[in-house]
């Protein structure tokens, strides 16, 4: 009989790891992480999570790519606290702002007790139920490094998390937001050829945390990043990212809302051409009562791209009151392009306010012509539809500066091709 | 500066011609009005003078001064002078309007081998015209025509052909959705542009637009032919009693 062929992959994986030395707390949760992962294995082509994207450069042993471009910084202009990862060399400012502690995942595993402990591996696990996310379980198993963010009070500057370097670095970074306090994180940079990033968030009581992403313009890259959050009471989560080219993404998103009037806001704007593959999968639990959250998917595509949008919300029984709304939509430049849309809603409340829908369509020509009757020649035009088109997931980004500086790179980075 | 020969034109999808030999001339200077009943090919030639797709030309031609029109991308079309102001213009969401205009204007400008106007002096002059036609700075920020009434649709063409300063310029139905004080402005905004270089092709239905632009020439569509041409009395005609007499006339 032949091998299972995810048996084999994960062995072959696994062969080429190391777990990184260091008992504690971490190594603990690493052999945990490492246990689930060998239970579950990496994923395959046929398994049902996995159905519109192949896993496989993800998975194999090796990266199929080798040269990490250079990017250029997206967040230029922005008064923010730049902290660099560079392979597993992190750089983090002598001065932080008031109510902020930043360190390294390598520094906290050596303290025998640190916050990190009751966070690293645990969101992780709890996002596996109901479906289990094998890289990620790989990712807490065998990441060298990663950030360790605590934010205290109101932290009044944007922290700006860039990563560079390294071929496949696996990172794994924390985010604590303790009950009132506030923190916006940017992120940017190729972490590599390819990448695999986790980061595990908690946001206690009446916090808030924004999160903004922006990956692009290079192509050369496979990057597979999961986010998961947990929601105390009156706590706010925002998330957006900008994917500009880039071969294959497969960002997952899980937010459990816990705390009564909670909020969660997670939004994605992409766009490629040819040999790109972008995959947004998205999992909202509601597990609490009047909480909101919204969902805001737009992908363009051209020249035979491929978008995959997974959303599911899932409202448990005693979510009264729930708000929820989700929206894919796909503008395709041309025959050969694709998107592959799969909402979902699973609710055992009984009185809640849910709503999703998914569109796919072309460039409105009447549109096009108008541009063009003014004397905006077709591609421009183009572009400027494109905008257009994106702008409703761009409006989810609440800083107006922050907004403007992301819309001029994609309206730059639109021009360039 | 147009002109217009035994123009015929039929749906690109189907065998339905709509333009049976038009001919027509604008001279520099000139306001001319087309009317016609619905149906008749009014705006059918606003379109295929402008560009859009969907149509073929079977027979013809179109020149602004000497140059074929006809064989132009839209866009090749409006840097040569020619601009259309839409019946229906269009909403673009997200896409700010100022960002809009400094877009067509500077494209226009690089495709005539121009130096594109700089951020200040582009400001100064929209500002400036913007006033003339009362649409506030809100109007410029906001989203192309996007919440605009019928009105600010309207006067936001005319602001665009204001900043573009075309030579040629086509007005479609431009009075329809106006009430009078909207048309009045409109027109106002319309007979500021009116110069010696310049010339006027305002197709309407109704002859109360042309109370406020007052043409030099008035044509007669039907049927996808210009059946009469006159001065502004024809027009009034019209008005009087309906497009029923003329066309018995003609036929």
């Amino acid at each position: 009989m032949a091998a299972d062929p995810k048996q084999q992959a994960t062995e072959e994986r696994l062969a080429a790891l190391t777990l990184p030395e260091g008992g504690g707390w971490l190594g603990a949760a690493r052999k945990d992480a490492l246990g689930r992962l060998e239970a579950v294995r990496l994923p395959g082509r046929r398994d049902e999570y996995w159905r519109y994207t192949n896993p496989a450069p993800l998975v194999q042993a090796a990266p199929a790519l080798d040269v990490p471009d250079q990017v250029e910084d997206p967040f230029e202009g922005v008064d923010a606290l730049v902290v660099t990862i560079d392979g597993d060399n992190i750089e983090i400012p002598g001065e932080l702002p008031a109510g902020l502690e930043i360190g390294t995942l390598a520094d906290a595993a050596r303290a025998d007790i640190h916050w990190a402990k009751e966070l690293y591996g645990h969101r992780e696990a709890a996002g596996s139920r109901p479906v289990s996310r094998p890289l990620a379980m790989l990712n807490s198993a065998f990441a060298t490094n990663g950030l360790v963010i605590r934010a205290t009070g109101k932290v009044a500057m944007p922290i700006h998390v860039r990563t560079g370097g390294g071929t496949d670095p696996i990172l794994h970074h924390l985010v604590k937001v303790e009950t009132g306090a506030s923190v916006t994180v940017l992120e940017s940079g190729i972490a590599g050829a390819r990448s695999n990033i986790v980061t595990e968030i908690d946001v206690a009581d009446d916090g808030t945390f924004h999160h903004i992403r922006v990956d692009g313009p290079t192509r050369a890259r496979h990057g597979n990043t999961h986010l998961f959050a947990r929601l105390g009471a009156e706590s706010t989560f925002k998330s957006f990212t900008l994917s500009a080219h880039g071969e294959l993404t497969r960002n997952e998103a899980v937010v459990e809302l816990t705390g009564d009037d909670a909020v969660s806001h997670i939004a994605g704007a992409a766009f490629g051409q040819g040999d790109f593959h972008h995959d947004d999968t998205v999992f909202v639990i509601h597990d609490a009562e009047n909480c909101e959250s919204r969902q805001v998917y737009k992908k363009v595509l051209r020249d035979g791209a491929v978008g995959v949008f997974q959303g599911k919300i899932l409202v448990k029984e005693g979510a009264q009151k729930t708000d929820g709304y989700q929206i894919s939509q796909s503008l395709l430049l041309d025959d050969d392009s694709v998107f592959l849309a799969k909402p979902e809603l699973e609710i055992y409340a009984d009185d809640v306010a849910c709503s999703h829908g998914s569109t796919t369509g072309a460039i409105d020509e009447t549109a096009l012509f108008y541009l063009r009757s003014r004397g905006v020649p077709e591609r421009a035009a183009t572009d400027l539809l494109v905008l257009s088109f994106l702008a409703e997931a761009l409006e989810e980004i609440e800083d107006e500066t922050l907004r403007a500086n992301i819309s001029g790179r994609l309206a730059d980075w639109l021009s360039r091709d | 500066m147009l002109e217009i020969k035994n123009l015929h034109v039929k749906l690109e999808e189907e065998d339905k011609a709509i333009l049976r030999g038009v001919d027509l001339t604008v001279e520099a200077g000139k306001v001319h009005a087309i009317m016609g009943p619905n149906g008749s090919g009014k705006s059918t030639l606003s379109y295929v003078l402008s560009g859009r797709d969907g149509y073929e030309v079977t027979e013809g031609s179109a020149t602004l001064d000497g140059e074929e029109l006809l064989d132009m991308e839209p866009e090749e079309r409006a840097a040569i002078g020619l601009f259309l102001a839409f019946q229906y213009p269009v909403e673009i969401p997200g896409v700010g309007n100022m960002t809009f205009l400094r877009t067509a204007v500077n494209a226009q400008r690089k495709a005539r081998g121009e130096e594109e106007v700089s951020a200040g002096d582009f400001l100064k002059l929209i500002r400036e015209k913007a006033k003339a036609l009362k649409i506030d700075a809100d109007m410029l920020k906001r989203p192309v025509n996007v919440g605009f009434s019928g009105g600010e649709k309207k006067r936001n063409e005319i602001l665009q052909m204001a900043m573009l300063e075309p030579k040629m310029c086509i007005l479609d139905e431009t009075d329809s959705g106006l009430d009078v004080d909207a048309m009045k402005l409109v027109a106002d905004g319309v007979n500021a542009l009116r110069d010696e270089g310049r010339a006027f092709l305002v197709i309407t239905h109704y002859q109360r637009l042309l109370n406020h632009i007052r043409p030099d020439v008035v044509h007669i569509m039907s049927e996808g032919r210009i059946v009469q041409t006159g001065g502004p009395e024809l027009a009034l005609e019209v008005e009087e009693n309906g497009y029923g007499n003329i066309l018995e006339g003609a036929a």
